[in-house]
């Protein structure tokens, strides 16, 4: 552990261009993923409170249940996908950064989604008759619950980065650990555990962890939230 | 004037550079891990301005991946299984480049005795008789097959509680191997650079029946046409030319040679 430490302090100053190139394409994965998986997720998380028809709450179990989706199944079912020999093969997205993408928008979209959609019920039940008697459109309720929502939905957005981040069954499968090319930080912990190098995927494991914290904090920072006087 | 030409010239170099045309090539995991990509792909890059970016899994999964279409050219070691791609059509021929060897790891104190053994059958039915822990890949990986093929050569179908099929890796196997105090069949360059030896080590190694030989075959393009061929061919020809040999045969680690080039040229 202690050895995970040091090599995680020397790894972030040796100002290796390999570890910056890992780490940027950890953030632009994941980031991207989360942003596709935000404008998908909220606007269904609130249609789906705000509305009401035949088979809504099987919807709703169905979503909530996709929140555990295994991962390696996600990849799998990419893969085959985008694989040559599948139905979206002609595209030669498969070992892409944007095959990694599009397997973590099915991963995250499900818990956005159903977070959102908790969320948003419970507002909804609040604003329901002001927004009736307003005679607003469902559009504009949708958008008045978003937005006065914000802060819940942050942390919804946010549980989807987590998950995003940390993943490495379904891109290791999709992206294929490529150097230069696919590699992130996740899928070079399980290489480097691969090759016994405990230490080294330790230290890549705590560079990862203080990745999300730092930006998280940067999220609440950019949105003035958690601080006296804003909550 | 004279500064801008410079300054031209560069940009033209850096575009070229960065034009450089890439391969995608499914390897097996001991390629890799033994070290001897970093330093093929460099000189590759440098002869061909070729990236070659690899997919590193074990040999059943790239022989798939080449199947599908998915990479260009594959690199592996399972004889039986190269043979049987090829008669399905996936690839165009097979043409082999290196080998070096497989061994048997277990416990430094040996408690089923195969260090002493006159072949690899002895050793194994040793560790089946004594029912000494034992961590097969269970991948179907090349080392799989082969460690499989081994085991019915010694007439044991190999069952029981000593018998662990980890599914992984040839590193997370020698992980596991190294967490059981157990035995473990390994290819010579994934063990020397293993990190985490723990108690383990090398007991037998030696009998012509554990050669291991990798072969390169190139993705039919009558099969897939967007797969890249011509490079695929020019790797071929970079890989068994004199330099190739050079670099491979003197590819070290802890003073011991790792792989030995046999392409016929």
């Amino acid at each position: 552990m202690a050895q995970g430490f040091l090599d995680a302090w020397a790894l972030v100053f040796s100002f290796d261009v390999d570890l910056y190139e890992i780490i940027f394409l950890s953030l632009r994965v994941t980031i991207s993923a989360v942003i596709i998986a935000a404008l998908i997720g909220l606007p269904l998380g609130a249609w789906l409170a705000v509305n009401r028809f035949y088979l809504r709450r099987y919807v709703i179990a169905v979503l909530n249940a996709l929140m555990g989706l295994p991962p390696v199944v996600v990849g799998l079912f990419v893969y085959m996908l985008l694989s040559r020999s599948g139905p979206l093969g002609g595209f030669g997205l498969l070992f892409s950064p944007g095959a990694m993408i599009i397997a973590q928008v099915i991963i995250i979209t499900p818990l956005i989604a159903s977070l959102s959609h908790q969320t948003i019920r419970d507002l909804w039940a609040e604003y329901h008759d002001l927004l009736i008697s307003m005679n607003t459109t469902r559009a504009q309720r949708i958008m008045a619950l978003l937005w006065d929502g914000r802060r819940a939905l942050l942390t919804a957005t946010l549980a989807g980065l987590g998950r995003a981040i940390g993943e490495v069954g379904a891109i290791m499968i999709v992206g294929g650990n490529i150097e230069h090319s696919t590699r992130v930080l996740t899928t070079a912990i399980a290489l480097e555990t691969g090759k016994g190098n405990f230490a080294f995927a330790m230290g890549l494991g705590l560079v990862l962890i203080a990745l999300a914290i730092i930006i998280n904090l940067m999220i609440h920072m950019i949105g003035k939230t958690e601080r006296a006087g804003t909550w | 004037m004279k500064l801008i030409w410079k300054a031209l010239v560069a940009a033209t170099v850096m575009a070229t550079a960065s034009h450089a045309e890439s391969l995608k090539m499914a390897v097996t995991t001991s390629f890799y891990n033994s070290g001897l990509s970093d330093v093929l792909l460099p000189e590759i890059k440098n002869d061909l301005d070729l990236d070659v970016e690899l997919i590193v899994v074990g040999t059943g999964q790239a022989l798939y991946l080449g199947q599908a279409g998915d990479v260009d050219a594959i690199l592996v070691h399972a004889r039986a299984a190269e043979d049987a791609f090829l008669a399905a059509g996936y690839g165009t021929h097979r043409r082999e480049i290196m080998y070096n060897d497989f061994i048997l790891i277990g416990p430094s104190s040996d408690p089923a005795q195969i260090a002493g053994s006159q072949t690899t059958v002895e050793a194994l039915q040793s560790i089946a008789r004594t029912m000494a822990p034992f961590v097969s890949r269970g991948d179907d990986s090349g080392t799989n097959k082969k460690e499989l093929a081994l085991w019915a050569e010694a007439g044991i179908t190999p069952m029981g509680g000593w018998y662990r099929a980890a599914g992984s890796g040839m590193g997370a196997t020698l992980n596991t191997a190294s967490g059981m105090n157990a035995y473990v069949v390994s290819d010579r360059a994934s063990w020397l650079n293993f990190g985490n030896k723990g108690d383990l080590a090398l007991l037998y190694a030696g009998d012509p029946a554990l050669f291991n030989q990798y072969a390169f075959i190139p993705v039919n393009p009558a099969r897939w046409p967007h797969v890249k061929n011509d490079l695929a061919m020019q790797l071929e020809g970079w890989l068994t030319s004199e330099k190739a040999e050079t670099l491979i045969n003197s590819y070290t680690l802890g003073g011991e040679q790792l792989f030995t080039f046999n392409a016929t040229r």
